[in-house]
């Protein structure tokens, strides 16, 4: 093999490996040095180092250096018009360069660089932007660089130079990224805080049920996460609790503060709640895009007669059936104008009357498990601690608990998955 | 640089105040460090010649050039005699080519490298 042959494959597979470091994004310094080695190796330059320019602090960082003395300085200052002359020119520099902008540079840099024993730059252009400058010193064979060699040279300092350019790239868009979901973060906080000034502003039209839709929220949020949901499930059926009723805001206020039972006129009234709250709802944008229709069907039952449209069974979604049992235990453990709080024994027969008329038996035996797991302590006590502001001794029920498990579940703890 | 975590020793024997280093099948970054550390170590050690075997090494890829260099260059600092024996053609070839005979002396065996080395 003749060695101008030779030395074409010595290159080309500098080049091969250069190319499959640059793809390798693991560990950037770890990329470079080699890259740079593979360049130095390509022509068996003695000495060099990878800068890469600083375009804010107007300086040249040293990435990667080889051969190059101990206390050779890890950054060059470099003026911005000294940038833009290198860009400008994107070819390879030596000390004797006599080109105008060549001159200029080397002027204030010529003699620190042969300090170093550098004989040649590199200067790394992506985009017409100076991304960086390779310097070098001499070949092993102490030779002059010829032009083949500036066009070897030319060709993988242009691959090193794009791949500080993508890793920089990248950098900037993992920053933007966590700078998005701060920002997402932050919307979602005021989402929520907003939701639970909307729930504060429902609960406060009705003088008698203050707190109810909050309780709502959290008696939904037990039972979703007992049935399997996911946290985002989770978070979406908790707010769907604290809107369920924001349909009353448009409900007359005497209707609804009436310390009477509802006469047909005034019920009429009240069960248009559940439709202008899939009307107010279903105009905002919700991460969750079920909660208008959670707040539309919280009073349907699933042998079909309830409101507004009369759904049955699985036409009702899972999120409405479980605010339904939300709703109807909170307003039977809390004290009505019309009726003081039910024991709870008698919610809890209440429950299983209605199991398969107007509630679910998954959605029933899910809420069982849950009072029942903190009841025995392997659970944070949630349910409890919000019942037992109105009962005492609530730990009782355990009995009637387990007995609506054996009616409506075989008696299963397990939880049913979603 | 290890191996499965473990680090892999670099093959080396010592003839009175001469060290012998063997090089592996495919002289590439990973094996091309541990040779450097090795000649480094030989050198720090106040060896002053150093033979690089490469009976075994079928190629030398541009990492291992650049690394050869840096042997050739810490060589010199301690003026120390650097000797590559055993250098298959295609690899003297390049090693020409690319200049690295200029600071090392080449022999076509171990027996002819000691002698070499026993010249100085």
């Amino acid at each position: 093999m003749d060695t101008d042959t030779q030395r074409l494959l010595h290159t080309f597979s500098a080049l091969a490996d250069l190319g499959q470091e640059i793809a390798d994004t693991g560990d950037f310094e770890e990329m470079l040095r080699n890259s740079f080695h593979l360049l130095l190796g390509s022509l068996a330059i003695r000495r060099g180092g990878v800068t890469e320019y600083d375009r804010e602090g107007h300086q040249l960082r040293l990435v990667a250096a080889r051969g190059l003395g101990v206390g050779t300085s890890e950054t060059f200052n470099i003026a911005a018009h000294h940038a833009r002359d290198l860009a400008s020119l994107g070819s390879a520099i030596t000390l004797a360069d006599a080109t105008k902008e060549a001159e200029r540079f080397l002027e204030d840099h010529k003699s620190e660089l042969a300090s170093i024993e550098i004989d040649l730059l590199l200067p790394l252009v992506v985009r017409e932007r100076l991304i960086g400058i390779v310097l070098l010193g001499e070949k092993a064979s102490g030779e002059k660089f010829t032009e083949e060699d500036f066009e070897t040279l030319k060709v993988l300092s242009r691959h090193i130079g794009v791949g500080i350019h993508s890793h920089r790239l990248l950098e900037e868009v993992e920053h933007k990224a966590i700078e998005n979901q701060k920002l997402y973060d932050g919307l979602r906080k005021i989402y929520k805080e907003t939701v639970h000034a909307f729930a504060a502003a429902i609960d406060i039209k009705d003088r008698y049920t203050q707190g109810h839709s909050v309780r709502v929220g959290k008696y939904s949020e037990i039972i979703a996460r007992e049935m399997g949901w996911s946290d985002d499930e989770v978070e979406g059926i908790t707010i769907a609790g604290y809107l369920h009723d924001i349909g009353k805001l448009i409900v007359d206020l005497s209707v609804i503060n009436s310390p009477e039972r509802f006469s047909a006129k005034e019920s009429k009234e009240m069960s248009r709640h559940p439709s202008a709250g899939y009307e107010i709802l279903a105009r905002i944008n919700h991460p969750y895009a079920e909660i208008p229709l959670m707040a539309r069907y919280h009073h349907e039952r699933i042998d079909g007669n309830g409101y507004p449209d009369g759904l049955k069974g699985d036409q009702i979604p899972p999120g409405a059936k479980i605010v339904t049992l939300a709703d109807s235990f909170d307003a039977m453990t809390t004290d009505r104008p019309y009726r003081n709080k039910l024991p709870l024994e008698d919610v809890l027969e209440d429950f299983r009357a209605n199991t398969g008329t107007q509630f679910d038996p998954v959605v029933v035996c899910a809420f069982c498990r849950a009072f029942l797991k903190e009841i025995e302590g392997s659970k944070e006590r949630r349910l409890l601690n919000l019942l037992n502001r109105n009962y005492d001794n609530v730990e009782s029920v355990s009995p009637l608990l387990n007995q609506l498990l054996v009616d409506f579940d075989g008696g299963s703890l397990a939880a049913t998955a979603h | 640089m290890t191996d499965a975590g473990r680090e892999i020793a670099v093959q080396s024997r010592s003839v009175g105040d001469v060290a012998i280093i063997y090089a592996s099948d495919y002289l590439n970054k990973l094996s091309g460090e541990r040779i450097e550390r090795e000649c480094r170590r030989q050198l720090e050690s106040g060896c002053r010649t150093l033979i690089i075997n490469f009976r075994d090494t079928e190629l030398v890829n541009s990492i291992g050039v650049s690394i050869l260099v840096g042997v050739i260059d810490a060589a010199e600092q301690s003026t120390a005699r650097l000797i590559f024996s055993d250098v298959n053609n295609h690899t003297a070839n390049l090693f020409e080519m690319l200049g690295l005979t200029r600071h090392v002396s080449l022999a076509t065996n171990e027996d002819e490298a000691l002698s070499l080395a026993a010249q100085i």
